[in-house]
């Protein structure tokens, strides 16, 4: 055993990969759950992202128009529980749970055609001077540009719901819907607007993964994605910035067991298949009992049914 | 309202009349584990009954179920088979077995063929394929191959099956190159497009130049081209993921075995056996090798192919040791099959243990 | 414009109506699916809904195995919808499922080959013991460390699968099978076997305490202190803490009970349809029983309705795979929209729709 072997710099390079689509995928969640809205379809919008990602990109030989039509794919199908839960007022758990059922079976349909083919390859931008940094040139200019996409939008989506107008307005739906309503926003409208811009984060993260990481279209191929996504945004405490420290723990341990393995550490892989799921839930444990007097920083209003009083 | 009652049923009766007027001499369900798309195992036996269509035409009948969990739901599926008139069902994964046997003692004129089981009974046939004989072939070219000397195996879950390809390999590997390593990941799932890309990055981060997969989705193979090494087409050839990066692939061909097995029933000469077939009967086929590949190592493949398929010589022929340096076959000995089927030893030179 | 009233009074008639509609609605959309898929709509839709049921062929071993699939979906459906009710977000009954099967699968192969009648009752309570452990991590995390257990329970749902795994390629191996992976199978140990209770038609005892829980939590549920707590909780946790409830121990229970359930369809489960355990024993019932417990209002008798609903949907649907060569994929979308139909009618059995004027 060498752990010498495993280079920290390529392994922090490649966690961020490997973290991109569930980073992508809680972003946009994380917008959707701000407004007070418990979307659990994010599977099922990813994969239906990573499908018409897909298409769009083989038909128009261009995988910059596939990820665009995958985060409108994805935006597309979150519609559909945007009117459930929000017109007609269904329950968002149950309706979550079915958008991801209809959206697996969707996706599988829509991609029966689409098996066995090999996307145009999505090039990697060239940053001069950055990128010959050491040791930080490689970690972090040295990737394709949804990578950059992610981590900007991460960071812009702090500054949005810190300091633009629009973005309070989303956390006061979310808080108290029916004080925001009083003050005379319109809840449905803005829950729906969230709705839809959760759901193309989580279609460009499917895509990322159609087009991107394992260029292939395969049915099922998020695998579970979808609920790591969902599992980030609870760990940041819909705290945008956090959501950077959950993807790269999840991200990272997942990477370094399969490194520890190529190694040939003598541990049980099934105790190392774990530690992803078990380091997250630590973590979390230690996060929630640091602070003070249980001041959970759950929206307000989270999953619950919005009716206009009358 | 009588008057629409009546119209649904005429309408149900005409339906119901509609479903029953074609008729073929022989009805074949096909059970799948995972959707025909998934360019691995099922797909390669969706190609076999493909196969079994294209042969039989109108004779034969053939139908699918796909992704059925092993267990309960298996047992409803084959169950439900059986009533709707299928003579024949293939079951097409190893967590089948128990099911199978339960449907087949109910239904006892309807034949089951089931892959990679050890069951059997009057009316129950196994059939498997000896895809460490192909595994040999590649593992030749990957000793062959590497310049690092490293080998990257990524692993699905630690089965007799899926540890006597790494062992065939490596052995084959070592013969070619001396100083050849294997490293081997376990992933612990079979389908995990993500997860094998991961797989296989950490692999080549740690030095290996070929990659060899036991997992069921082509991304190890995507992976390779994209970082520039090399790696292998498993379940199906593959070679549109990797133009570049594919040095060969092992291939699981069902259509002749399909085909035969269907005539036999048609024939009524149908009788349980149990199949374990190489590359000999092309059950274990290899995909064509990649030109990179110097004109010598190819001969040297072809040969141990022809070699093996022709009995003259074995993947596991001796001496060979156990990792723990204990004597397993001697000199000119070759495996049995009861050992190959329960495989779950290393052989001397493989590091690591196998997860248990 | 049209307006949402809330009914002042709720009609148990149009309350039973509203799921019949948002069925006829499903079949409208699902056979304009299936007409678009190449398929015959009137057949497709009476192979899933009718011939299950009534089909000479079939209705005999269908009828039962359509309870058969339900049992565990309404066993932990009806779990779930207690915690649903307080807002205890359990979501990861699945791993529970798993652990109940494990422990109890575990605890009979250690006496294979003795027979006892004592054992199944015994591996029963370690169904239930497994799935509360595995819902107590939760429980104890939220309780004393505030930790959140939607992402705790699901995140156990992955490491459950885990060590599923690591039971049938390791401790729980049969070590008859070959090297196979994959326990001994259970339903063939006379003691430990979860027998049919009518013969010949797949009916276990889980099925038979899956009827019994309906009628025991429905009381439990509305004429029992427990019960009204749970409610008031969901309802008001102000309220509830005003009246007595402790809202720690609440939670504690309300994740034990639906662990525990969990637990406990897992063991019939193994013991039972699917004998053995193995890497992929578990099939999604611990997902699919949250929808189940939605649909049914978390009420127990409207999660045993929406629980047969759901397995009369899956029987149906295999059966228009190998009919029809209809893939299994379109049946996913089928489901997708009768889920949707059936939740978003729901809106009319609590409000009227007004056309206001302008």
């Amino acid at each position: 055993m060498d752990f010498s072997s495993i280079d920290p710099v390529i392994l922090i390079a490649s966690l961020i990969v490997a973290s991109t689509p569930i980073l992508l995928a809680a972003t946009g969640e994380l917008i959707v759950e701000k407004s007070g809205v418990l979307n659990l379809g994010v599977e099922g919008m990813m994969i239906i992202g990573a499908i018409s990602g897909f298409i769009v990109c083989v038909e128009l030989n261009s995988p910059l128009l596939g990820l665009i039509g995958a985060a409108l794919g994805g935006g597309f199908l979150s519609i559909v529980f945007g009117i459930v839960t929000q017109v007609l007022r269904a329950n968002q758990v149950a309706s979550g749970l079915a958008l991801t059922m209809f959206g697996l079976g969707l996706a599988s349909l829509l991609g029966h055609s689409y098996t066995g083919i090999k996307p145009p390859y999505l090039s990697t931008p060239d940053i001069p001077f950055f990128s010959e940094i050491p040791i930080l040139g490689k970690i972090l200019f040295q990737h394709d540009f949804v990578v950059y996409f992610s981590i900007i939008s991460v960071c812009l989506v702090w500054y949005f719901f810190r300091a633009t107008r629009f973005g309070l307005i989303i956390k006061a739906i979310g808080e108290n819907q029916d004080s925001a309503h009083a003050l005379g926003y319109n809840v449905i409208k803005t829950r729906i607007l969230t709705i839809f811009i959760g759901g193309c984060f989580a279609g460009l993260a499917g895509g990322y993964l159609s087009l991107v990481r394992v260029p292939q279209w395969t049915e099922g191929m998020t695998a579970g994605a979808g609920w790591i996504a969902l599992a980030l945004v609870v760990f940041s405490s819909w705290k945008p910035l956090r959501l950077f420290v959950g993807a790269y723990i999840f991200g990272g341990f997942t990477i370094l067991q399969l490194n520890l393995q190529a190694i040939g550490i003598e541990l049980s892989v099934a105790l190392l298949s774990m530690t992803p799921y078990i380091v997250t839930i630590i973590a979390l444990v230690i996060i929630s009992s640091s602070k003070k007097q249980g001041g959970s920083s759950t929206p307000g209003s989270l999953g619950k049914v919005f009716m206009e009083a009358q | 309202m009588k008057k629409i009652i009546n119209f649904f049923l005429t309408l149900s009766g005409i339906l119901l009349l509609g479903s029953g007027v074609f008729a073929a001499d022989l009805k074949v369900g096909f059970v799948y584990v995972g959707p025909p798309g998934d360019f691995g195992w099922t797909y390669q036996h969706d190609q076999g009954r493909k196969a079994v269509e294209k042969a039989f035409g109108d004779r034969v009948e053939t139908t699918f179920a796909e992704n059925v969990p092993e267990g309960a739901d298996a047992e409803r599926v084959m169950t439900q088979m059986a009533l709707s008139g299928h003579d024949m069902i293939f079951a097409t994964s190893f967590g089948y077995m128990d099911p199978v046997m339960n449907v087949a003692a109910k239904f006892p004129n309807v034949k089951f063929e089931h892959a990679t089981g050890y069951k059997r009974a009057d009316n129950v046939s196994t059939y498997s394929a000896r895809f460490y004989e192909g595994r040999s072939v590649i593992g030749h070219i990957a000793g062959k191959m590497t310049k690092s000397n490293v080998v990257g195996y990524i692993a699905s879950f630690p089965i007799p099956e899926v540890v006597r390809g790494i062992n065939a390999a490596y052995l084959a590997a070592k013969a070619a190159n001396p100083n050849v390593k294997f490293k081997i990941v376990w992933v612990f799932t079979w389908f995990d497009p993500a997860k094998e890309a991961d797989a296989a990055n950490a692999l080549i981060d740690q030095g290996a130049d070929v990659l060899m997969a036991h997992t069921d989705s082509p991304s190890p193979l995507t992976v390779a081209e994209e970082r520039g090494v090399f790696a292998f087409g498993q379940a199906s050839d593959m070679l549109q993921f990797g133009p570049n990066a594919r040095l060969g692939s092992i291939i699981d061909d069902w259509d002749p075995y399909y085909i035969a097995r269907v005539q036999a029933a048609l024939d009524g000469t149908w009788e349980s056996t149990d199949t374990w077939d190489g590359l000999a009967p092309g059950m274990a086929a290899l995909g064509g090798f990649h030109e990179k590949i110097p004109m010598d190592v190819r001969a040297e493949a072809m040969n141990l192919a022809v070699a093996i398929a022709g009995g003259r010589t074995h993947s596991f022929t001796g001496p060979i040791n156990r990792q723990d340096g204990s004597a397993w076959l001697a000199e000119g000995e070759t495996a049995d099959d009861g050992t190959l089927l329960g495989m779950n030893f290393y052989v001397e030179g493989i590091e690591g243990d196998i997860p248990q | 414009m049209i307006k949402l009233v809330p009914r002042t009074k709720k009609s148990p008639i149009i309350s039973a109506i509203i799921p019949i509609l948002a069925v006829g609605l499903t079949m409208i959309f699902g056979g304009i699916l299936f007409w678009i898929l190449g398929k015959d709509p009137f057949e497709t839709i009476r192979m899933i809904f009718w011939d299950p049921l009534m089909n000479e062929t079939f209705a005999d071993y269908a009828r039962p195995q359509i309870l058969v699939k339900a049992a565990p979906l309404i066993l932990i459906a009806i779990g779930l919808s207690f915690g649903f009710r307080a807002n205890i977000w359990n979501i990861g009954a699945e791993g529970q499922f798993i652990m109940g099967a494990i422990f109890s699968g575990a605890l009979g192969l250690a006496f294979y080959p003795q027979e006892s009648v004592l054992l199944f009752p015994l591996m029963i309570f370690f169904g239930v013991i497994g799935g509360v452990f595995w819902a107590s991590i939760p429980a104890l995390l939220r309780t004393y460390f505030n930790t959140n257990e939607i992402l705790v329970s699901l995140m156990l749902v992955y490491v459950a699968e885990q060590v599923l795994a690591a039971a049938s390629i390791g401790f729980l191996r049969n070590p008859e099978g070959a090297g196979f992976p994959g326990s001994r199978n259970l339903s063939q140990y006379p003691s430990a076997a979860n027998l049919e209770i009518i013969s010949g038609s797949g009916i276990h005892w889980g099925v038979a305490t899956a009827f019994v829980s309906v009628i025991f939590f429905y009381i439990l549920l509305y004429k029992h202190k427990f019960g009204f707590q749970v409610s008031l909780s969901g309802m008001s946790p102000k309220a509830a803490r005003l009246s007595g409830v402790n809202p720690r121990l609440l939670v504690i229970l309300c994740l034990a009970l639906s662990g525990g359930l969990a637990g406990l369809a897992g063991m019939f489960e193994l013991t039972g349809p699917a004998g053995q355990i193995t890497i992929d024993f578990n099939v999604g019932y611990g997902f699919t029983a949250i929808i189940v417990a939605f649909l049914g209002r978390l009420n127990p008798i409207g999660i045993l309705f929406s629980g047969m609903l759901m397995a009369l949907t899956y029987v149906g649907g295999e059966l228009t795979q190998f009919m029809l060569n209809l893939p299994a994929a379109a049946i996913q979308v089928f489901q997708g929209m009768l889920l949707f139909f059936l939740l978003s009618m729901d809106l009319l059995v609590n409000y009227k729709i007004k056309l206001a004027r302008f």
